[in-house]
């Protein structure tokens, strides 16, 4: 495992909303005993063997984990990229792991983001293009046509949101890695998901990049209270989040850590204050 | 949308996709030129094999011919009704076509035809392809002063201008042997008495004399009693010419007309450059003699002297090579057609033109009905029976080469499937981050679908536009081959055309189109299915 060489010098700001109320949050998405191996020769590699896990609405959710603990794995069929052997995905309260095909696809074109290590861009297509993408996806031709000028302003808004519209023209192969993941974070953000799904966001970034990733992820979160579900290898990283899950040997190890709601604001000021 | 905007983008930016669409040009291109030029022979080969037969055709076989060819027409008038146009008669007997030629006698099986140029144009092309143009507006049985093809050298003389000529070279020539016949009379006569060298000089002169100009040469000497030559027999001299000939002085007189095929009476050839030369044995002006049967039941030979005062080019080599023409009346006077008692002229063909539209295959039946073989020494038959076999030939070529040539756009197919799984697995963490995005399978399909038919698009549409432009110089480019190899191309010894012919059919090069964007868009269906159900988890994991 690597740990980070220098002190992480950011943090989750709280939404505002808990300040307020005290009441639990709602549950965006929940697995339910989730079993999932893959055959080789034969023989069943069990990798998921039931996994049970919950992500609120507006929180910072790591799921953390060493290489082979099969939260990738979690992650794709939290996504309906893959379907469990048994156990169930709510999302919002309705069954998606066995919904129809054209459900799952509106589910991951409309209500969620997902950010890969390796940013998956499409190497054809420009920054503005990559980030239209989901759009023209989830839009017929002529629905697409009729809305061409809105859905253009908002994704150069979501360029313009992570840094980057002044190269809304460049290809990926123009990019930086920090600028290609800003890229897929904007292609994420592109359909207003509900939740964002980050698979090793910083995975493949040095880490003063990884950490603007990062602080980038957590200004969404604190300013749009949007919902992340981050996968990572990296404790610190998994430190810095509202709510923790350990996961190894295909289980979720240790329960949940949700840290203090006040005790999170008051180590948000504090580092504001360092 | 993403599909249209990705694959353009491949469209863009993969030039080996574009590398196995130049066989499906290469296809469409090669499709739409044979295409065009099949059809134009065909189209201009159905045009002169129609213009030269009419549209049904009834022939007898008897040598007499049929009786009362009137009361025949009133018959199939009835038959046809309305549908009737313009009707003509005609004679028509095998004969020899016997042409002196610089003392020798050439002798062409030819097809004798007696027509009357007023009703046989009417149903069918005659006029057009003859050579004078006063003669292609009006055929005349009267040789024309000159003026035949004005844009062939060889014949600038022809017509009377030749034949004065000709005549009077002959009787000049005629002159000088009579004149060295007296000399030579004369000398044999003086041997008897002289010295040696007196006959010397007489020999000199019988040397010098016959080849006062080289181009007529010593070979010249047994036309003079060519009429008496060899090949025709003393029998065959009594015909009715020698009644005529007393009284035609031709120098100002001709014979009965007669319109010879071109080919009966030229050769084609090319000289040292390889320029094509036409060579005449006869042209208009001078005689002929035409031997043929004439329509008595103890049939005699008729032996008759023509003038040629045009010649006819269809541009069909078995027309051109087997056709001549007289006026009807004269040759019914020659072969003694005429009743004496009833003065009815009888024939040997009647020739129909029909409405436009009309169904020549029921008139024809209607037709064989009321003049059953059976009773009746009559062969009734449409252009299209008479040349059947070229026409089904021409067609069975057409079919053959379509074939072979979609079977060409068919290989190219599988050269865009081998292509398109390539790109497809190329692609495969973009099908991945495209399904990650929501993309369904289908529509990760019809992007390769969109691609291949769009690479279908250009590909058949570059053919398209290299085809059509082919076709339109495709003269040019014969030439051009022609200078680089050095091998003509389109001989026109052999074709007849002085251009390759060309059709460009609207339908055809739709279905050609059509055709190879349905192979196009085929060869990526599979390809496309392979994308459609790739693992989204497993195509983003591809490395």
């Amino acid at each position: 495992m690597i740990t980070l060489p220098i002190r992480v010098q950011y943090t989750y700001a709280s939404p505002p909303r808990h300040e307020n109320s005290p009441m639990p949050t709602p549950i965006v998405l929940t697995a339910r005993g989730l079993k999932k191996s893959y055959h080789k020769d034969r023989i069943d590699v069990p990798v998921l063997r039931g996994v049970n896990l919950e992500v609120q609405q507006g929180l910072v959710t790591a799921l953390v984990g060493r290489s082979g603990s099969g939260k990738s794995t979690l992650m794709h069929l939290l996504a309906t990229l893959d379907r469990p052997d048994a156990g169930e995905v709510f999302f919002r309260g309705n069954r998606i792991d066995n919904a129809p095909r054209s459900v799952r696809d509106r589910y991951r074109n409309h209500d969620i983001g997902v950010i890969f290590q390796f940013y998956h861009l499409l190497p054809e297509l420009s920054a503005v293009e990559n980030v239209l993408a989901p759009a023209m996806i989830g839009k017929s031709v002529l629905g697409y046509l009729r809305t061409r000028k809105e859905t253009r302003k908002r994704a150069d808004a979501m360029l313009d949101r992570v840094g980057l519209l002044h190269r809304r023209k460049h290809r990926p192969s123009e990019m930086s890695g920090g600028e290609m993941q800003r890229v897929a974070i904007a292609r994420a953000l592109m359909a207003d998901p509900t939740l964002l799904l980050a698979d090793e966001p910083t995975g493949n970034l040095d880490t003063e990049t990884g950490q603007d990733i990062l602080r980038l992820l957590s200004d969404l979160n604190a300013s749009d209270n949007l919902t992340i579900l981050m996968i990572t290898h990296d404790d610190e990283i998994a430190a810095a989040a509202d709510v923790c899950w350990r996961m190894s040997d295909g289980l979720i190890q240790t329960e949940h850590e949700d840290k203090n709601h006040n005790d999170r604001a008051a180590r948000g000021l504090a580092t504001h204050a360092a | 949308m993403y599909r249209w905007l990705l694959c353009f983008r491949y469209l863009k930016t993969r030039y080996i996709a574009l590398a196995s669409i130049i066989s499906v040009t290469l296809g469409v291109a090669t499709l739409i030129v044979v295409n065009s030029v099949m059809s134009g022979f065909s189209a201009e080969m159905h045009e002169r094999l129609h213009g030269l037969v009419s549209d049904i055709m009834i022939e007898c076989h008897a040598t007499g011919g049929m009786p009362d060819p009137d009361a025949h027409l009133r018959e199939i008038e009835k038959i046809c009704g309305p549908q009737l146009v313009s009707s003509t008669v005609s004679v028509s007997v095998p004969s020899m076509l016997g042409i002196e030629y610089r003392g020798q006698q050439i002798g062409r099986h030819v097809n004798l035809i007696g027509l009357d140029t007023k009703t046989y144009d009417q149903v069918s092309d005659f006029g057009k392809y003859l050579l004078h143009p006063e003669n292609q507006k009006s055929a005349s049985f009267q040789l024309r002063e000159s003026g035949y093809a004005p844009d062939r050298k060889e014949l600038s003389a022809a017509g009377w201008v030749h034949r004065r000529d000709r005549v009077d070279q002959e009787r000049k020539y005629e002159q000088m042997v009579a004149e060295e016949r007296r000399l030579m009379a004369e000398l044999k006569a003086q041997a008897e008495g002289t010295e040696p060298s007196e006959q010397q000089q007489a020999s000199d002169a019988a040397a010098t004399g016959p080849s006062f100009d080289p181009s007529f040469g010593p070979s010249f000497e047994p036309a003079s009693d060519a009429s008496h030559g060899p090949s025709f027999s003393q029998e065959l001299m009594e015909g009715s010419e020698d009644r005529l000939v007393a009284a035609v002085d031709p120098m100002t007189e001709q014979f009965p007309g007669i319109i010879l095929g071109i080919s009966t009476c030229s050769v084609r050839g090319r000289d040292a450059n390889g320029e094509v030369i036409d060579h005449y044995y006869a042209q208009p002006g001078d005689d002929v003699r035409m031997i043929f049967p004439n329509a008595a039941a103890d049939t005699k030979v008729v032996n008759q002297k023509f003038t040629v005062v045009d010649l006819y080019e269809s541009g069909m080599s078995e027309y051109d090579s087997t056709f001549a023409f007289v006026r009807l009346d004269q040759l019914q006077e020659f072969r003694g057609m005429i009743d004496p008692m009833t003065g009815v002229r009888s024939v040997t063909t009647i020739q129909l033109k029909l409405a436009e539209g009309a169904d020549l295959n029921a008139v024809r039946d209607a037709l064989r009905d009321r003049f059953p073989p059976e009773l009746y020494a009559y062969n009734i038959q449409t252009w299209r029976d008479l040349q059947g076999p070229l026409l089904s030939a021409v067609r069975l070529e057409t079919t053959i080469l379509n074939i072979l040539l979609f079977l060409i756009i068919a290989v190219a197919g599988f050269g865009i499937l081998a292509t398109f799984f390539m790109i497809v697995v190329e692609k495969t963490r973009d099908i991945g981050t495209l399904k990650a995005l929501g993309a369904s399978g289908r529509g990760v399909s019809s992007i390769f679908l969109a691609y291949g038919l769009l690479l279908g698009f250009v590909g058949s549409g570059a053919g398209l536009i290299g085809g059509l432009l082919f076709v339109d110089n495709i003269n040019a480019i014969a030439g051009v081959v022609e200078t680089i190899t050095g091998q003509e191309v389109f001989d026109p010894t052999v074709y007849y055309f002085t251009e390759i012919p060309t059709i460009v059919e609207p339908m055809t090069l739709a279905w050609v189109m059509i055709g190879a964007l349905a192979i196009a868009v085929l060869a990526s269906v599979l390809p496309a299915m392979r994308a459609a159900r790739m693992h989204p988890v497993q195509a983003l994991r591809f490395e």
